[in-house]
């Protein structure tokens, strides 16, 4: 396994201009030649899916939802970062640029981080034009508000529900092109394994989730846009269908994965209630621009209610410790403020994990009319999970499994080193570093699918002149064997645990050993136990029903199984990486104040690993990380 | 708290469907809905039962998978909630509640309480976008829109294809479900370009589905969880008689 990240020559800000003019292109009639199977249908699938089908090229999307509008982009509420500068507060492509670089904590490619800022002003373009209904300002221009990390407004948002409107426009975008006959819809259906044939990616093995066939698809060119791995955790803000198998798979078949142990926690969700939890509900960042997050100064105070306890015994702990940004510290400080005054057992709510997110004040200052017309929906959801009024009472946060910065190794033409599998959104590990600033995963997705990846993957066609799979390629038969041999023993074992008992267990294992802090000991814990949890599950996991018909446990069982080995290398590369940087905290490396060290001398790459087999541990390379044009420093934000 | 509930439980498209009771047992207030469905087919799963087949994804009410009716009300009757944001809360010790999948003949049983919505994304696809290509558009701010025809083309653009307004209309007509799409993008100066056409291929490829006909009774926007207007089937109704009397080729 050899990585070149094949970043383009020249200065930074005209590597990607330069690289588009040096890309080999394909002639428009022989586009539609060319078979491009998209596996996803969020933001970056979507978007992806429609983009080449428009430029002609033969296009199936495939996703395990109903519909190609519900996937998990869908839930994502504050908005959408881009340098437009429609403020006039000094915003710029270079300082979205190097907020995100050092959002990321100085661990995320430098090229890839530039060109995004670059085209985050055309996805804003691309999304009006589509007729996204953005905020907009009596002038009846675009409106914006700030974000954690920035101390800029840059954050373009449609209510708390921009994620939904800007999938929407792009599953508007697909569906057009499907209307056309340009892109073939596959909603149901699930893709189970990658197929590479003479080292490039061919093809895909999918199950048709309700009549349960498992079918080869073959291709050109293999998109994977499928989401992130937080699910890992069990209880996390992703829907419950985020999984990590189609990334997971593509591993098994070669593709590197990249620091898949910096995952994000956000600081804002709303607290676990009880063990029948299912999942996890985020609370908008942007309620931090308004709201001031507290707990009582002393523990004493913690079974008082908010409003028995007096101004002066109150610790507005990020504005304390974090003066210039305050509450809007980034995800990753936020979160491990919270904790630790959690730890220190001044929390609130039942079982004290709990911090107080309060609007007082803000509604004294712009009148609760303000405030409704700001987070309304977001108020409203508070109360169907809480019961409370957070207009009266303050609202309790605390942080959960959120985001996933690493994911499948990608050069700077989003493609894997498995040539002809590319990889976007949440999905690759290329732009967020160590942890990614908030509005900063819609832009990553929409920059992907709808501007880059329709450049690169054209060069690949030119450059490869590979020839087209036959479906009846032996490698296409071994893998459908293989799919059908896991499907069948999934079914066979028939023992006495349910699959959500094993996922729920192996998810506060992660949560415990490998999740906001961790240390060595911690880690070598997890990765002792998690074979013994694998071996459970295979021992003793019962699925029932059978494989010729839409069974929900079955597909779940299928997923948790590829969680169940995906951990052991997240933890594995959490012990390896002996320093702390951005959602990767080791409690060993840590500045006095509590601040995450890092250790650039040492840790200054990106830690992508290659698949072995199943007995042999994976093999780490190193990608280095060159900053050209910023300095290293230590992240502050006080 | 114990709750008895009445499932439909059909095998597959074409089987026979009939309802069986189960009992939920020492289920908590704080739990949703969903949860409480989750804990009844854990215990099915331990007793080798099948579970019931439900759909739902985020669990936080935005992507529309969800779809039971509960008590006869889709959703169950919380006023702008999903059935994934409803919680065991508004339910007392001891009720009985039955549970039915979404029902049209336009959504097809696809097994239990999972039915098949796909006729939304074909309307969809005869017309319900902005015929834009990716690249080669205007500068965001050079296409001022007034405030107040963004904030109601927000109103509209909330749906969430869930189909709640289908299952709650005698008719199971389609009307609001079309009407937010119509007025989302027909507000908009990016979509009152190819407006006429839009609304017609779009009441076209409804009908062609098999959704019933509208006759206003609004039990549509009394279930929708995102409170989508009566308002917009009245602009629906409005622009699709201008599209008609324009004559102009679609």
């Amino acid at each position: 396994m050899t990585l070149d990240a094949h970043i383009p020559s020249g200065p930074l800000a005209q590597k990607w201009d330069k690289h588009k003019f040096e890309l080999k292109l394909i002639n428009p009639a022989n586009k539609r030649k060319f078979d491009v199977i998209v596996v996803g249908s969020g933001l970056a699938g979507a978007s992806a899916a429609a983009t080449l089908a428009e430029l002609g090229y033969s296009v199936k999307c495939f996703c395990f939802q109903d519909s190609p509008r519900r996937a998990h982009s869908i839930a994502a509420q504050g908005g959408i970062n881009a340098a437009k500068n429609y403020k006039n507060d000094g915003d710029s492509i270079y300082r979205l640029f190097y907020d995100t670089i050092k959002g990321g904590d100085f661990r995320a490619r430098e090229a890839n981080v530039y060109r995004l800022a670059q085209v985050s002003v055309n996805i804003i373009d691309q999304c009006v034009a589509q007729g996204v209904p953005f905020a907009r300002e009596y002038s009846g221009y675009l409106d914006n508000r700030s974000f954690g990390g920035a101390q800029v407004s840059r954050t373009f948002y449609a209510r708390g529900q921009t994620g939904q409107q800007l999938l929407l426009g792009a599953y508007q975008a697909l569906c057009r092109q499907i209307g056309f006959g340009n892109v073939k819809m596959f909603p149901r259906t699930e893709m189970l394994d990658l197929v590479v044939i003479d080292g490039h990616a061919k093809g895909i093995v999918a199950r048709d989730l309700v009549s349960g066939e498992i079918a080869s698809h073959p291709c050109d060119a293999v998109v994977l846009a499928t989401g992130g791995y937080g699910n890992v955790f069990f209880l996390s803000t992703n829907a419950k269908g985020c999984n990590v198998t189609a990334t997971w798979r593509a591993y098994k078949k070669g593709a590197a994965f990249a620091n898949p142990c910096y995952t994000q926690i956000h600081p804002t969700c709303i607290p676990v209630s009880g063990d029948h939890q299912s999942k996890l509900t985020l609370m908008s960042e942007s309620l931090r621009n308004d709201g001031r997050v507290w707990v009582p100064k002393r523990k004493e105070d913690g079974s008082k209610s908010s409003s028995q306890i007096p101004e002066a015994d109150r610790d507005y702990f990020l504005e304390r410790k974090y003066p210039s940004y305050g509450n809007l510290a980034p995800r990753d400080i936020a979160s491990r403020a919270a904790k630790e005054v959690c730890d220190e057992r001044r929390g609130v709510g039942p079982g004290g994990l709990g911090v107080y997110l309060d609007f007082a004040d803000a509604i004294k200052r712009l009148g609760e009319d303000k405030i409704r017309e700001r987070y309304g929906n977001l108020f409203d959801m508070y109360e169907k999970i809480t019961g409370e009024n957070a207009y009266q009472t303050p609202m309790r946060i605390y942080p959960a499994m959120h985001y996933t910065m690493g994911g499948l190794w990608v050069d700077y033409n989003l493609m894997s080193n498995v040539p002809g599998l590319f990889v976007l959104g949440e999905a690759n590990f290329s732009d967020h570093g160590a942890n990614r600033l908030g509005a900063s995963a819609l832009m990553q997705g929409l920059a992907d699918g709808y501007f880059i990846v329709p450049y690169t993957i054209g060069h690949y066609f030119a450059s490869s002149k590979q020839a087209k799979p036959s479906i009846s390629h032996a490698e296409f038969k071994k893998v459908e064997a293989e799919v059908r041999a896991q499907t069948q023993k999934l079914l066979s074992i028939r023992g006495k645990r349910t699959v959500t008992s094993l996922h729920r267990d192996l998810g506060r294992l992660l949560w415990e050993k490998c999740g906001m802090a961790r240390t060595e000991t911690s880690l070598k814990e997890a990765l002792n136990r998690i074979p013994m949890l694998r071996e459970e599950f295979w021992k003793d996991v019962n699925v029932t029903g059978d494989g010729c018909e839409l069974n929900q446990n079955l597909e779940y069982a299928g997923r948790v199984a590829d969680f169940m080995e995906f951990a052991e290398l997240l933890c594995l590369d959490a012990l390896h990486r002996n320093e702390s940087c951005g959602g990767h905290f080791r409690e060993e490396y840590q500045t006095e104040d509590g601040e995450a060290k890092r250790d650039d001398d040492h840790f200054a790459y990106v830690a992508a690993w290659g698949y072995q087999g199943p007995d042999k541990p994976p093999v780490l390379q190193k990608e280095p990380l060159v900053y050209e044009e910023v300095h290293m420093t230590q992240r502050s934000y006080k | 708290m114990n709750l008895t509930l009445k499932v439909w439980r059909q095998k597959n498209a074409t089987a026979p469907g009939r309802f069986e009771a189960y009992e939920a047992k020492d289920v908590l207030p704080e739990m949703s809905f969903l949860e409480m469905l989750d804990v009844v087919n854990e215990e099915l799963m331990e007793r080798d039962e099948e579970p019931i087949a439900f759909d739902s994804d985020c669990r936080e009410g935005i992507c529309g998978t969800c779809s039971l009716v509960i008590n006869g009300i889709p959703h169950g009757g919380r006023k702008g909630a999903t059935v994934c944001q409803l919680h065991l809360r508004h339910f007392k010790e001891g009720d009985t509640i039955t549970i039915e999948p979404w029902r049209a003949k336009a959504f097809p049983v696809v097994r239990d309480l999972v039915v098949d919505r796909s006729a939304f994304d074909r309307i969809i696809q005869a017309g319900g976008f902005v015929s834009v290509s990716t690249g080669g558009v205007p500068d965001a701010n050079a296409i001022p829109v007034p405030k107040a025809d963004a904030e109601l083309a927000m109103d509209a653009a909330q749906c969430i294809g869930c189909g709640a307004c289908v299952a709650a209309c005698k008719n199971a007509s389609a009307m609001l479900f079309v009407a937010a799409k119509v007025s989302h993008l027909g507000l908009l100066p990016q979509g009152k370009v190819e407006k006429d056409r839009r609304v017609a291929k779009l009441v076209e490829a409804m009908d062609a589905e098999g959704f019933g006909n509208c006759t206003v009774t609004g039990s549509c926007e009394a279930v929708c969880p995102k409170e989508i207007s009566l308002h917009f089937i009245a602009r629906l109704n409005r622009d699709y008689a201008v599209a008609m009397l324009k004559g102009r080729a679609v």
